[in-house]
């Protein structure tokens, strides 16, 4: 009914014609949603400009003149030993240290996090998902030894295991990716396996059955399309958490291991300089703090766009901006609250 | 439509005989365990003619869905046997009862819920295509789109997905897809209940065109007495997960003999209101019993208005009662005679 309404909506506002004939799917009207909500549509933006930085940090490092490991003892550190601050014999960002280019290993800290975030949160993705629907659609003793097992990881003082394993591995690449992989699969094989066990009891999976569908079919063909509304959610969501796992084990010095450069500990060597060299803390802290933020709120953005209620708040919003005749939004809200004479109008 | 004059073994494509299905009722915390039984369908016997449709009717809780799906072979049976074309189906394991589920196809009550939401329609409906491996490509797309211009269906629509189709047209789409291997049964479960009444004719229509197109067999389950009349050649009443009478549609519906069909006959609204006005309705007293735990004797016995002792001991026995045809049978004890009055504590005039 509602998806009608907005199909109708959909067609009305763009008037494309072929779109009479070719349906608008889920993701195109969600697509559509996402587009309307500004802060959204900011975070995206932040996301891929953090995004192309990452690819570009070469370019960074050449256009600066100073290579990503490179220490410059003579103009990057004061006479005292300490880093130079901002805008100081060419460094943007000031130095580290060492005396090597903060802005240039930021920069490069970005691939890392970046990779970590979006690797692990894919691995742990895909392990979810595999685990949430073979336990939600065979059940019985299957579910209850993987529902368990669950519940067991999601138990786990996962800080602490994960620098165990760290320690006892040693610090590499491949073991944070594993380690965070491991802590985050359980979350989203539980939503997983909530969704298929109520999906797995509606008529078109009885319908696949009585087709001769498989098991494995009725999961990802019939089952799957239907949970990656919540699962892409998720994922949005557990790229900063991924992000902020590395940063956590690199700060404790159990990551990413000098002299490749990360966010995590960029921070923990700054902490040494703190006093001297706000700039050491506060730009790498800040890159790790618009990057988490932004996919957060990315993720909330999605989740909204995926619920069809979403749709009124924007049709109204668009109405009032209609109405309004290009009035900027905030002034809107204003001039729309001040005449009620409402106490904290309605923030 | 003729009646069957399949007295006995005939011309049957389905055979279901003494078919039980108990669902186990699991109870305690930690451990669970079996603390009852839901008696759904218990020791039923019925056939459906080749090319016939066997109209299954009852009030909800009966145990028509549960039978639908036992012969259908999504659910296990507890006991008894279904024979499909001459052979046995009963609780074949998956791989075995693949080809046979190309011959048997279901259409579902819920148009909205029976379609997958994320799926086109034109992948809906070549899905039985795609999982028998029978068309890919070009040529399941053509093949779906002849079958939803068979049905009714623009086939220019096979890019758009179930919800921007009304309810009649989604049913259609659930038509297309029960056709697609073009099966011997079509089981319809309740396949117009969700439908208005205009469009409940033109499926109606639908499913008779095809059933003289193709030589379809149907069990139809209905709760709508009118409707199972108007597309059904006999007709099984089921109560409590028993048979309470089935025969030809004609002589059941003209002169029932259980009292729960007539009962059930006589509150069935009527399209003309003088015939309706002439009536005499049968309000039954009390609710349907629990499955758990149903009456002895006569399942029907605590509701009837012609209860006797006898009733609450012994079971009746489905057989053709003197005077009707062999195909016609009763499980009572005391069949209601032609004009007889049925003085139930809450028998009224119709208004």
């Amino acid at each position: 009914m509602s998806v009608t309404e907005l199909e109708f909506e959909a067609q009305t506002a763009e008037a494309a014609p072929e779109q009479a004939i070719e349906g608008r799917s889920q993701w195109q009207l969600t697509w559509r949603r996402l587009r309307q909500d500004r802060v959204a549509v900011i975070s995206l933006v932040v996301i891929l400009i953090m995004v192309v930085i990452a690819i570009a940090a070469p370019a960074f490092a050449a256009l600066a003149g100073h290579p990503v490991d490179a220490t410059y003892p003579d103009n990057g550190l004061s006479g005292a030993g300490t880093p130079v601050g901002p805008a100081t014999h060419g460094f943007l960002l000031g130095t580290d240290g060492v005396g090597r280019d903060l802005l240039v290993r930021i920069v490069y800290g970005a691939r890392i996090s970046l990779f970590v975030g979006v690797i692990t949160t894919a691995i742990a993705t895909v392990a979810g998902v595999s685990v949430g629907l073979i336990a939600g659609y065979f059940g019985g003793a299957v579910d209850a030894v993987l529902a368990r097992f669950i519940d067991a990881v999601l138990a786990f003082p996962y800080v602490v295991l994960a620098l165990a394993l760290a320690v006892v591995l040693g610090p590499s690449l491949t073991v944070i990716i594993a380690v965070i992989s491991f802590f985050s699969w359980a979350g989203i094989s539980r939503i997983v396996r909530g969704q298929t066990l109520s999906i797995k009891e509606k008529e078109y999976v009885e319908a696949a059955r009585s087709l001769g569908a498989g098991p494995f079919r009725i999961m990802f063909i019939d089952i799957l399309p239907n949970l990656l509304a919540p699962v892409l959610v998720l994922a949005t969501l557990y790229i900063p958490t991924a992000v902020i796992f590395e940063a956590t084990l690199s700060y404790l010095g159990l990551g990413i291991q000098q002299p490749t450069a990360s966010w995590g500990n960029i921070l923990a060597d700054a902490q040494n300089f703190y006093q001297q060299a706000w700039w050491y803390v506060v730009f790498p802290a800040l890159a790790l703090l618009i990057t988490t933020l932004a996919f957060n709120l990315l993720g909330d953005g999605i989740r909204d766009a995926m619920d069809p209620r979403t749709e009124r708040i924007f049709a109204a919003r668009r109405k009032r901006r209609r109405r309004e005749q290009g009035t900027p939004l905030a002034e809107g809200e204003l001039a729309g609250t001040s005449p009620g004479g409402l106490p904290g109008g309605g923030a | 439509m003729s009646n069957p004059s399949a007295d006995g073994d005939g011309d049957m494509l389905v055979r279901v005989e003494n078919l039980v299905k108990y669902f186990p009722v699991t109870g305690g915390g930690f451990i669970r365990h079996t603390v009852g039984q839901v008696q759904a369908v218990d020791d039923v016997t019925l056939s459906i003619p080749r090319g016939k449709t066997l109209g299954l009717v009852g009030e909800t809780g009966s145990g028509k869905s549960t039978l639908a799906r036992c012969v259908a072979g999504l659910i296990p049976i507890t006991s008894g046997t279904v024979t499909f074309d001459g052979r046995d189906i009963t609780n074949l394991p998956r791989r075995v009862m693949r080809p046979v589920r190309r011959e048997i196809q279901m259409i579902f009550q819920d148009p909205y819920g029976s379609l997958n939401p994320r799926r086109r329609v034109g992948s809906i409906i070549g899905d039985p295509f795609a999982i028998h491996k029978t068309a890919t490509g070009q040529e399941r797309k053509r093949r779906v789109q002849e079958l939803m211009e068979r049905v009714g269906l623009n086939p220019e629509h096979y890019n758009r997905f179930p919800a921007e189709f009304s309810g009649g047209q989604r049913q259609r789409i659930g038509v297309a897809r029960a056709l697609a291997l073009r099966p011997k049964l079509i089981i319809c479960d309740e396949p117009v209940s969700a439908l208005d009444v205009s469009i409940q004719a033109q499926v109606l229509n639908l499913l008779a065109d095809l059933q003289d197109e193709f030589g379809l067999s149907y069990l139809f389950i209905a709760h709508d007495l009118e409707v199972v009349r108007h597309v059904s050649d006999a007709v099984a009443v089921m109560y409590l997960g028993r048979i309470a009478e089935a025969g030809p549609r004609d002589p059941l519906y003209t002169s029932p003999r259980h009292p729960y069909s007539t009962a059930l006959l006589s509150a069935a609204p009527a399209a003309d209101p003088d015939a309706a006005a002439s009536r005499q309705r049968i309000i039954l007293t009390g609710d349907v019993p629990s499955p758990i735990d149903p009456p002895r004797g006569c399942r029907f016995h605590p509701r009837c208005p012609k209860a006797q002792a006898i009733c609450g001991e012994q079971e009746p026995v489905l057989e053709s009662k003197p005077g009707d045809p062999s195909d016609h049978v009763t499980a009572c004890h005391f069949p209601v005679e032609a004009g007889e009055q049925l003085a139930a504590a809450g028998r009224r005039e119709t208004p």
